[in-house]
């Protein structure tokens, strides 16, 4: 089911899920789902609300844990790991609902998400805007999505799609290996989707990204591996071309081949 | 220790257990369907203890002074809901604390005002003055029994309003979606008040039934509330059963370590340092589970 | 002038003028503003806890109690303790009861964090009213206070008031200074970020348990500072120092002056010593003695500053800057 990843050069699967489930009482919101991230590659989740995408991403970025299955990250079981440690091990990832820090600027944001690649930061007499490499870090993530001249204003004064970029741009600060983006395209207007559609085609060549989104132009634009999730299970999984022409794919989930926002 | 102390230690740490749980309830219900923290609760357990002193002292008989008593922390209860506390809703906790603190000051010396300072008691009502005999020397007071009773029959009375009346549906709904509710219809601010009264009244029936078997003194309020702190702490904010589970716990805790004897490697333990011993439950307890047995996962 | 730069212009100015009060007031002046000094230190000590990392404290007067008790207990029977090694010793218990605690307390969140606090410090307070430890409710009195002597210089005698009030301003200059310096580091970043969403530190891969332990055990031993203070000022310690009657006047000076700007306690704190010097000092009327039920007013004063002043004097100021600049 699995194909061939585009993209050059040996990459094993840098995230990998096996048998993932998760219940909440009576509910089954993940079963048994098993897929595989590579480097160099984009793993797109898709399928209907509902369907269990944002909380398969918290299973994997460590905001929740699972019932059942495993997770393994490289060579390593990263199974229940909670989110900090994930973090520390290269996991990145982007919040669904703008999960910011609304009253600093979109600098200190980054900033605050670079300076948490520091060994410690246990410092307490000089001053955090000192750190000249975690400055440069968070001054590349903002122009990495494109928010540079915005760098000193409060996010809460950010417009909504500004706000999504920022999120974005603290994910890239933490240097991951293993990018989560959960619909990083929600709410941005045509202009601002397709920056980031270009930036995540230049970044995937460095990183494992797995992507929930919507937005089928910018998901069949960008996506390796495209997984379909229905009610928790995973539905079918592989390369763009066969998904879209999947009978099975388009009965599940009428308009997946019809462009627009979902 | 013979089997008659124990059983004596037993039905005092239960009836301990339950009187607690009387108090605590009322705090945990007023948070868990209102989100207030009232740290004046314990303020209540005084001024029912105080009341059971003047009105009976007053109206001649114990009796009467319980109905009484607990109509006057009712209008009490009501006019401070709408006073003061329905500016606390949607507040911060820090603000609920520091607003209903002040009002524990001001309790405090009101009561220092109409009753003054010093420690009172109430007897014990003669029809329930007896002592059940245990063995030829030993007996149990009948009224701590009752006690015990009536806590237990409050209780049920809870479980009962909140699970199978109309009104307790109207509460859970209330405390998990307050606008839904409010939409059909249902005034929620009126069922706020009377739960916050309600609430305030059971901490203030607590201290009207204990009184006859504790001092009544200045400091009962405050004393109290720290314990029902612990008791949340270790049952779960919001929670009935973890209320009832921990209140029996730490007053079997409570009074078996006043009267154990435990020393180790020389150090005196137990009874010296016998009021820590519930502190050092909620200890264990928060390693184990911070939002305590039956609290929400956060 | 930016308004962060006059408030520190105005932190400055207020120590210059309390520098130069003790030549104009009389002891008694001297005196109140030593103690003002000492709850200004333990109220900025609580901000760091509060307005800076969003941990509500409310037993905060523990560590501050523990110092006090410390220095009484380190005096020998009507001798002096030295005063450098003292000092460091009372700071030191502080800390340690503030890891332990911490440890305990620090892993809990919001409702819970402000039940077990007071339930902690009030563990503490049974602790020392209940058992002889020192000397139980009528607390112990420290016979002689401590001497700072290098070799045969005597550097200030602490049975001075005025040099006892030079040395609480010297300590408030440090620890105001000190927690600027640790709020604008790395630390204090991560401290921010946790107050303001801890869920994303965590997600960025910040172990902020750590974090919240370590600002808990620098707050309590900065308190501890303030309670040694207290202690060589009265001579004596007893158990309300650890009562929660001061940890919920410290959160009271602390939204008062403004939360999470330092300098904001620090006028709170000098606000709610006056105003309960004034209350404690209201004549008898009509039968009632108002000075001795000053608490009433003092109650009625939280309820309605409550209410009114969710974000203290600096909010106060905020609303008249507003409106000022409407009608201009």
């Amino acid at each position: 089911m699995l194909q061939q990843a585009r993209g050059e050069g040996v990459s094993g699967a840098a995230l990998r899920t096996q048998g993932l489930t998760r219940r909440f009482g009576g509910l089954v919101a993940v079963r048994d789902v098993s897929l595989e991230c590579r480097t160099g590659e984009v793993h797109a989740v898709i399928g209907p609300n509902g369907a269990g995408k944002t909380t398969l991403i918290n299973l994997l970025s460590g905001d929740l844990r699972p019932s059942a299955g495993r997770v393994v990250l490289g060579e390593r079981d990263v199974t229940g790991f909670p989110p900090q440690r994930l973090s520390r091990l290269g996991v990145g990832r982007s919040y669904q609902r703008t999960n910011v820090f609304l009253p600093f600027t979109a600098f200190e944001n980054c900033r605050i998400a670079a300076q948490s690649r520091r060994r410690s930061s246990m410092r307490f007499f000089r001053p955090a805007l000192a750190l000249r490499e975690v400055n440069d870090a968070a001054e590349r993530a903002l122009a990495a999505v494109g928010l540079q001249e915005r760098a000193g204003i409060a996010v809460e004064a950010l417009s909504h799609g500004e706000q999504r970029q920022v999120e974005i741009a603290m994910a890239l600060a933490t240097r991951p290996a293993v990018l989560l983006l959960d619909e990083p395209l929600a709410g941005m207007g045509a202009e601002e989707s397709a920056r980031i559609v270009a930036l995540l085609k230049q970044l995937v060549s460095g990183h494992a990204i797995l992507l929930v989104e919507h937005d089928m132009d910018a998901v069949f634009a960008v996506a390796d591996v495209l997984t379909v999730m229905v009610s928790g299970e995973v539905l079918e999984s592989g390369t763009p071309d066969s998904i879209r022409s999947s009978r099975a794919v388009q009965e599940a989930y009428l308009g997946v081949a019809q462009s627009g926002h979902a | 220790m013979d089997f008659h102390t124990f059983l004596i230690q037993l039905l005092n740490g239960v009836q301990y257990g339950l009187l607690l749980f009387l108090v605590s309830s009322g705090l945990t219900l007023v948070f868990g369907i209102m989100g207030i923290i009232n740290v004046a609760h314990g303020s209540f357990y005084m001024i029912g203890a105080y009341l059971a002193w003047s009105l009976t002292g007053g109206l001649g008989s114990f009796w009467i002074a319980l109905p009484a008593g607990i109509a006057i922390t009712l209008v009490i209860g009501l006019l401070l809901e709408v006073l003061v506390i329905r500016k606390l809703y949607d507040r911060d906790h820090l603000y609920q604390v520091l607003l209903t603190y002040g009002l524990i000051l001001i309790f405090e010396e009101l009561r220092s005002m109409i009753w003054g300072d010093d420690v009172r008691g109430v007897p014990i009502p003669e029809v329930l003055s007896a002592s059940f005999p245990l063995t030829e020397t030993q007996s149990y007071p009948v009224y701590r029994l009752w006690i015990s009773a009536v806590c237990l029959v409050v209780a049920g009375l809870m479980v009962w309003v909140i699970q199978k009346t109309r009104l307790g549906m109207i509460i859970r709904a209330g405390s998990a979606n307050r606008e839904m509710v409010q939409s059909l219809g249902i005034d929620v601010r009126l069922v706020y008040r009377l739960v916050f009264a309600t609430g305030i009244t059971l901490a203030a029936l607590a201290g009207m039934i204990a009184s006859p078997v504790s001092a009544v003194f200045p400091g009962m309020g405050n004393q109290v509330l720290i314990v029902c702190f612990v008791v949340i702490v270790i049952g779960g904010m919001g929670s009935v059963k973890g209320a009832m589970l921990a209140s029996l716990l730490i007053g079997l805790v409570d009074t078996f370590g006043k009267v154990l004897h435990l020393e180790i490697a020389g150090v005196k333990l137990l009874p010296e340092l016998s009021s820590m011993t519930v502190y050092l439950l909620m200890a264990i307890v928060l390693l184990w589970r911070p939002e305590g047995v039956f609290g929400r996962r956060p | 002038m930016s308004a962060r730069q006059m408030t520190v212009a105005a932190f400055l100015v207020t120590l210059a003028a309390l520098a130069l009060l003790p030549f104009f007031g009389e002891k008694f002046t001297v005196q109140v503003f030593t103690k003002i000094m000492i709850m200004a230190i333990l109220a900025m000590s609580l901000d760091l806890l509060l307005g800076y990392t969003g941990l509500v404290s409310f037993g905060h007067a523990a560590f501050y109690g523990a110092a006090g008790y410390a220095l009484a207990l380190l005096t020998p029977p009507y001798q002096a303790a030295n005063f450098w090694t003292s000092l460091p010793a009372a700071v030191a218990a502080s800390a340690a009861l503030a890891l332990v605690i911490g440890f305990f307390v620090v892993r809990t969140r919001g409702i819970y964090f402000i039940m077990v606090t007071l339930a902690f410090a009030q563990m503490l307070f049974f602790l020392f009213f209940d058992t002889k430890i020192a000397g139980g409710s009528d607390g112990i009195y420290i016979d002689v206070r401590p001497v700072a002597k290098i070799g045969a210089w005597q550097v200030f005698n602490l049975d001075n008031f005025v040099h006892v009030y030079y040395l609480a301003l010297a300590c408030l200059a440090l620890t105001y200074w000190l927690l600027r310096t640790i709020l604008r580091s790395p630390f204090g970043r991560v401290l921010a970020g946790i107050r303001v969403n801890e869920h994303r530190m965590l997600s960025l891969g910040y172990a902020t348990f750590r974090y919240k332990l370590v600002c808990f055990v620098i707050a309590g031993a900065v308190a501890g500072v303030a309670g040694y203070l207290s202690a060589v000022q009265y001579g004596v310690v007893n158990p309300e120092m650890l009562g929660w009657h001061l940890s919920a006047a410290l959160m009271m000076m602390v939204i008062l002056g403004g939360m999470g700007t330092l300098a904001g306690p620090a006028l709170g704190a000098a606000i709610w010593m006056l105003l309960e010097l004034g209350l404690q000092s209201l004549p008898e009327s009509g039968g009632v003695n108002f000075g001795k039920h000053w608490q009433l007013f003092m109650g009625a004063f939280i309820v309605l500053a409550t209410l009114l002043l969710p974000r203290g004097l600096a909010g106060l100021a905020q609303v008249l800057r507003g409106r000022g600049q409407k009608r201009a």
